[in-house]
């Protein structure tokens, strides 16, 4: 029996549905199963954290995001509760806090895992942005794992409560210290954790064409992306592009309009459960590799699609 | 201000990549480019030497002889020297930063070190951290605008969508870049000429510190994943093909 850690994702307090599959992980294996939280209170998410071991409480003043701090902390969390293996989401947060713990804990880091076996310490990894899968193990002491989120199937919370310790925060120095965070002005959809993404590419003809891709959107409470041909022709900014050079998204539901499927395009949103395609080139890559396809014009599809979904999810 | 740039090399974005003995690529027919991600960090390295009299870039590159092309590239982009660290065993990541640390730090007035985000061969996403954690500086990731004042260097990160978390940080410091930090310039032909006369700097992997028999992160094996099942073509008018999808998405897929 190892010990398992797991740090859970708070965001502005609120319990990152990720975590859900986090747990689920380490629920199963017959393994102490920490979960380490930053927050003044873990009561809210008592519920959520059923059948866990034990919750270690993060407690300070100041419990802001700043990696250097939040590294030394779980670094000292995982000496003092000697964890073997410590777990988190592959988030912009996960990315940027994991490698820092990993370096400062000196063990080996795999991120953006499909799968992780507690028992063996190994992970298989999407490479070559999903144009092979690898298969890694970490040797030494601990193991760290990110996993990639939309992948390990959700169990519901089960089992008795844990037990609650705390533990401080860190209040060292900062070598690289957060001044600010700044909101977007729209509240955008988190295209790594989306559970439908509506995407637009060179066939938009034109930035104001979105417009027709955020309708349908809003419908389906999806987030918009983008190919790069869409980015790199100013259609979308790069933060919604979709592909090797852009995100990997993982969403149930894939939408690609005008999209011709590139490879590069490709790699990024291949995990998609479900692809749909619309394209008026029928020769179009993007139909090899969907599972539905509508040959026609996005321009009249696109609003017939959105009224459609709009009926039946009302 | 001596700022350095560290690249790798990666196969092209659209090429087919397949496994040869289960733990390389066969790499016949492959073109080969430095990491897209890489090429914003050789950017903005080139753009701080501009506004700081007096700088040099060097661009260090760790792998087998062929890794000489993206360096020769960084130097026809405007890198004054380039440094190769002669390596055709897979390292880890803490490996790599050790290997690469090594050949920054014997430079006792290194000053702002850029890399990209993360390779997009082995997408570790971690070598930039690990990096300046041996160096024993700050570090910043997933960049998208950086702005140094003679004094401190203050950058912004992004996060969940649109959202943007401003990082300020002392120099001698790290900072890995995103898509939409700048747009790499092309190499000029003048460039490309000086590039040649160049000499890269070879430094063999013994001599860093760095060995395959410290790597923690193992790699066992590498696959092609499944190929998904060939999808079809609703046909029909839009109307009716749009109404069928949306049934097929309900009642066949289960996805809505």
């Amino acid at each position: 029996m190892a010990n398992i850690g797991l740090y859970i994702e708070l965001k502005d307090g609120i319990f990152k549905k990720s975590n859900r599959e986090l747990l689920s992980l380490a629920r199963k294996g017959g393994h102490h199963v920490h979960a380490v939280l930053f927050c003044q209170d873990a009561k809210p998410y008592m519920e959520e954290l059923k059948g866990v071991q034990t919750i270690v409480q993060v407690k300070g003043a100041d419990l802001s995001y700043q990696p250097d701090r939040y590294a030394r902390t779980l670094a000292s969390v995982i000496d003092e509760f000697k964890l073997d293996i410590f777990c988190g989401i592959y988030s912009a947060q996960g990315k940027d806090l994991f490698p820092r713990l990993a370096a400062k804990a000196k063990a080996g880091l795999v991120n953006d895992c499909l799968s992780v076996d507690l028992d063996t310490r190994k992970a298989v990894k999407p490479v070559y942005s999903g144009k092979l899968l690898a298969e890694y193990r970490i040797d030494g002491e601990r193991a760290l794992f990110t996993i990639r989120p939309n992948v390990i199937p959700v169990e519901p919370p089960a089992g008795l409560a844990p037990e609650i310790k705390s533990a401080a925060i860190d209040s060292g120095d900062l070598g690289t210290r957060i001044v600010e965070v700044v909101k977007s002005a729209s509240q955008k959809v988190d295209l790594t954790e989306a559970e439908i993404i509506v995407s637009g590419g060179r066939a938009m003809k034109a930035k104001e064409n979105f417009a027709i891709l955020e309708d349908l959107a809003k419908v389906l409470h999806s987030g918009v992306g983008a190919s790069r041909a869409a980015v790199d022709s100013g259609f979308a900014t790069s933060d919604m592009q979709v592909g090797q050079t852009g995100k990997v998204v993982n969403p149930k539901l894939y939408i690609a309009c005008g999209i011709s499927g590139a490879i590069q395009h490709f790699v990024g949103m291949k995990t998609s459960k479900v692809i749909v395609a619309i394209n008026k080139d029928p020769e179009a890559p993007i139909f090899k590799k969907a599972d539905y396809g509508i040959v026609g014009d996005l321009f009249t599809v696109v609003p017939l699609l959105k009224e459609e979904f709009k009926k039946v999810l009302s | 201000m001596n700022i350095y740039v560290c690249i790798k090399q990666v196969p092209d974005t659209e090429a087919s990549i397949l496994v040869k003995d289960g733990r390389s690529i066969n790499e016949a027919n492959v073109k080969w480019i430095i990491s897209p991600y890489d090429e914003y960090a050789i950017e903005e390295a080139l753009k701080l030497k501009e506004k700081v009299p007096g700088s040099t870039v060097t661009a260090v590159c760790l792998g087998p002889d062929r890794v000489q092309g993206a360096l020769r590239s960084a130097l026809a982009m405007g890198a004054d020297k380039a440094v190769h660290v002669e390596c055709t065993v897979i390292l880890d990541p803490a490996n790599t930063a050790r290997a690469l640390a090594h050949v920054i730090r014997a430079d006792k007035d290194f000053g702002i070190i850029f890399l990209g985000k993360q390779a997009i061969d082995d997408d570790a996403y971690q070598l930039h951290i690990r990096l300046a954690d041996e160096l024993a500086i700050p570090v910043a990731t997933n960049i998208l605008a950086f702005a140094f004042d003679g004094g401190k260097v203050r950058v912004e990160r992004e996060i969940d969508e649109g959202a943007r978390e401003v990082i300020e940080m002392a120099v001698p410091c790290a900072v890995a870049a995103a898509k939409g930090l700048n747009t790499p310039r092309y190499a000029s032909m003048m460039g490309i000429m000086k590039a040649k006369k160049i000499e890269i700097r070879k430094i063999p992997l013994a001599e860093t510190g760095a060995e395959e028999a410290r790597n923690q992160v193992r790699l066992l094996k590498m696959s092609a994943p499944a190929e998904k099942p060939q999808g079809r073509i609703i046909p029909g008018e839009p109307a009716a093909a749009v109404q069928e999808l949306v049934r097929l998405l309900r009642e066949e897929a289960k996805v809505l």
